[in-house]
């Protein structure tokens, strides 16, 4: 369950106190986030909706460990990642961490095969190992006949499905979705956001996503609206939708 | 291994640029390998200069001659094993651009002063017994399409006239380096019709012990002192790298070249893996977020690198081997024309260098690269 007052239970996946982050720019200092608590326990759905510099990406990339707060504490499966080194933190993300960005980045001179690969290299697994998790989770995004096409092959919807595919081969801990449908058209948009869904339902997946679509935040247990750097409200899913 | 996809992949999203790259490190081996092998020509001589023969000239010049009977007198220093001696002929064979090295030389003592050169014993036999005889290195005859009992006409410049060889037999060289574009003739044959009797045109001279050599050569020009041809002795390899130094300072001239084309390749090939990380930055950002070390990055890029100068490298120093395999493309200026096994380790190393040199800011800044930071600008 997800909650924002900072009460949540010790054993939440993710517990987030305090957090700050400010950047400066020439002699001003802007204020991303202020205080922010979070809580979510494993298998949570959450989206986060906010204006523009709300700092909902600024949150996603804290939460993933590729950003460093200005002050408070995140916490993951209670290890503490804010204090951790920057190689420490890299190889965190490997394990722990699932991204899924709006604009897919694939690399193009790889196929699909060898781009959901990716993660995979980090690991001690075996080719054959290997070859086998690529597969399954490219039959579970519905592209395992198109493993072998390079991102320029595949439609913006199916690039996506493999930025998933890449995200999940290595079994994160949780999944971080910035805009996943923004660049997709409707359909495409609905047909990304079951297989989210799916994953969340049939896979038990932890997932957190930002986006600007109302339409796709309901596809969430939860959205939080942020602005200005804070949470200003919760809106939960309303049963059987 | 399973990271070559990722490189070669990389390596080869602009195949021209990465084809161009290559062919820029191949060029630039190309013609250090051929720098190499024209340096080795000059200075193989000298390489390869047996380290206990000394060579006696005319104090005054080369070209000045000496007497026969320095011979004998020479025999009879301490510390002096043998002696020979040589002419240079400087004949014309059908034209003045089929060049080759001609010498009269002393039959008696020459096999056992020059022992890296073979010739068959049937072969010197009938040599020592023809007084017209010759004997021809493998590459002047393989170049001249010459065999054993070919009659050879050579016209005299130094020693005018016509004259007529008969060609008894074959040298060969020990080594791959040796000298075997020489021609070899009578002393006793040149004498018979030279205007001025009785004299040679140097005097090489084998000691018993080596380290000695410089002694040795101050005693023979001592010995000579105050006569009308004092002698200026040196040891072989000092001889030869004086003949070196004539034709200009080649080692500077090579170094000068090889220096400016493989500054040049860094700069070309330093600005193309700059560019390329340059466009590639949200892709390397996205590697960062999945978990690819810092460390990785720069390995990447640096491997990256690596492989267009081995390849570029080696296509390159192939090129050369195979330019070389053709022999001596100037018939006879640069007799010891081959690439050898340490220039091209030394060429492959260069190109590594550069390889390495070229990649360390893109390295560096692939490393760097803030993952936030490379995925908005994206």
């Amino acid at each position: 369950m997800v909650r924002v007052d900072g009460t949540g239970m010790s054993d939440s996946l993710i517990c987030v106190r305090g957090l700050d982050k400010k950047y400066t720019r020439g002699s001003e200092e802007i204020h991303v986030l202020q205080g922010l608590n979070l809580d979510v326990d494993r298998g949570d759905f959450v989206a986060f909706m906010g204006p523009s510099g709300s700092g909902k990406t600024t949150l996603l990339n804290l939460l993933g460990g590729l950003d460093v707060p200005s002050a408070g504490t995140i916490s993951v499966d209670r290890d503490e990642i804010t204090h951790m080194s920057s190689s420490k933190l890299t190889a965190w993300r490997a394990r722990h961490v699932g991204f899924v960005f709006q604009m897919y980045n694939l690399i193009p001179v790889l196929t699909a095969y060898q781009n959901v690969e990716l993660p995979l290299l980090l690991t001690k697994l075996s080719k054959a190992d290997r070859k086998r998790h690529v597969e399954t989770v490219l039959a579970v995004v519905g592209l395992a006949d198109r493993m072998h096409h390079y991102p320029r092959q595949l439609s913006g919807g199916q690039e996506q499905r493999v930025t998933i595919a890449r995200a999940i081969v290595s079994d994160p801990t949780f999944l971080l979705c910035d805009e996943p449908t923004g660049d997709l058209d409707r359909k495409a948009a609905d047909e990304i956001m079951d297989l989210i869904g799916r994953l969340v339902q049939e896979y038990g997946k932890t997932v957190l996503m930002v986006t600007h679509d109302p339409a796709v935040a309901q596809r969430a247990q939860m959205t939080l609206h942020l602005e200005k750097g804070s949470l200003v409200g919760a809106t939960e899913k309303a049963v059987g939708k | 291994m399973k990271f070559l996809p990722l490189i070669i992949a990389n390596l080869f999203r602009k195949k021209i640029r990465t084809t161009l790259t290559i062919g820029s490190f191949a060029v630039a081996l190309f013609l250090f390998g051929v720098l190499a092998v024209v340096r080795g020509a000059f200075s193989q001589g000298v390489e390869i200069a047996g380290t206990d023969r000394l060579v006696v000239i005319n104090k005054v010049s080369l070209i000045q001659p000496l007497p026969l009977s320095y011979g004998d007198r020479l025999s009879r220093i301490k510390g002096i094993k043998q002696v020979t001696h040589d002419n240079w002929f400087g004949g014309v064979y059908q034209d003045e651009k089929n060049f080759f090295p001609q010498f009269a030389i002393d039959v008696e003592n020459q096999r056992a002063m020059y022992p890296e050169f073979t010739v068959s014993d049937n072969e010197w036999k009938t040599f020592a017994g023809d007084r017209q005889g010759a004997i021809a290195g493998e590459s002047l005859a393989s170049r001249f399409g010459w065999k054993v009992g070919d009659r050879i006409p050579i016209k005299g410049t130094i020693y005018p006239g016509a004259w007529e060889f008969n060609l008894d037999g074959i040298y060969h060289g020990k080594r791959a380096q040796d000298d075997t574009t020489q021609f070899w003739f009578h002393w006793d044959f040149l004498e018979e019709r030279a205007f001025q009797k009785g004299n040679v045109g140097w005097y090489v001279v084998r000691v018993n012990n080596p380290d000695l050599s410089v002694r040795i050569a101050k005693t023979i020009d001592q010995e000579f002192a105050n006569s009308p041809f004092e002698t200026k002795t040196d040891t072989e390899k000092a001889f030869a790298s004086s003949f070196v130094k004539q034709m200009g300072n080649i080692e500077f001239l090579i170094l000068t070249i090889g220096g400016v084309v493989f500054f040049t390749l860094l700069l070309v090939t330093g600005n193309t893996i700059a560019t390329s990380v340059r466009e590639r930055v949200s892709e390397l950002a996205v590697l960062k977020a999945l978990g690819f070390s810092d460390r990785f990055m720069l390995m990447l890029v640096m491997e990256e690198s690596l492989l267009v100068a081995l390849v570029g490298g080696g296509l390159g120093m192939l090129f050369a081997k195979l330019f070389t395999l053709g022999g001596d493309p100037t018939h006879g200026i640069l007799p010891y024309f081959y690439l050898p096994v340490p220039a091209i380790i030394a060429g492959m190393s260069l190109a590594l260098c550069v390889g390495v040199v070229a990649a360390i800011l893109p390295a560096l800044f692939a490393m760097r690269l803030r993952v936030v930071d490379a995925i908005r600008r994206a």
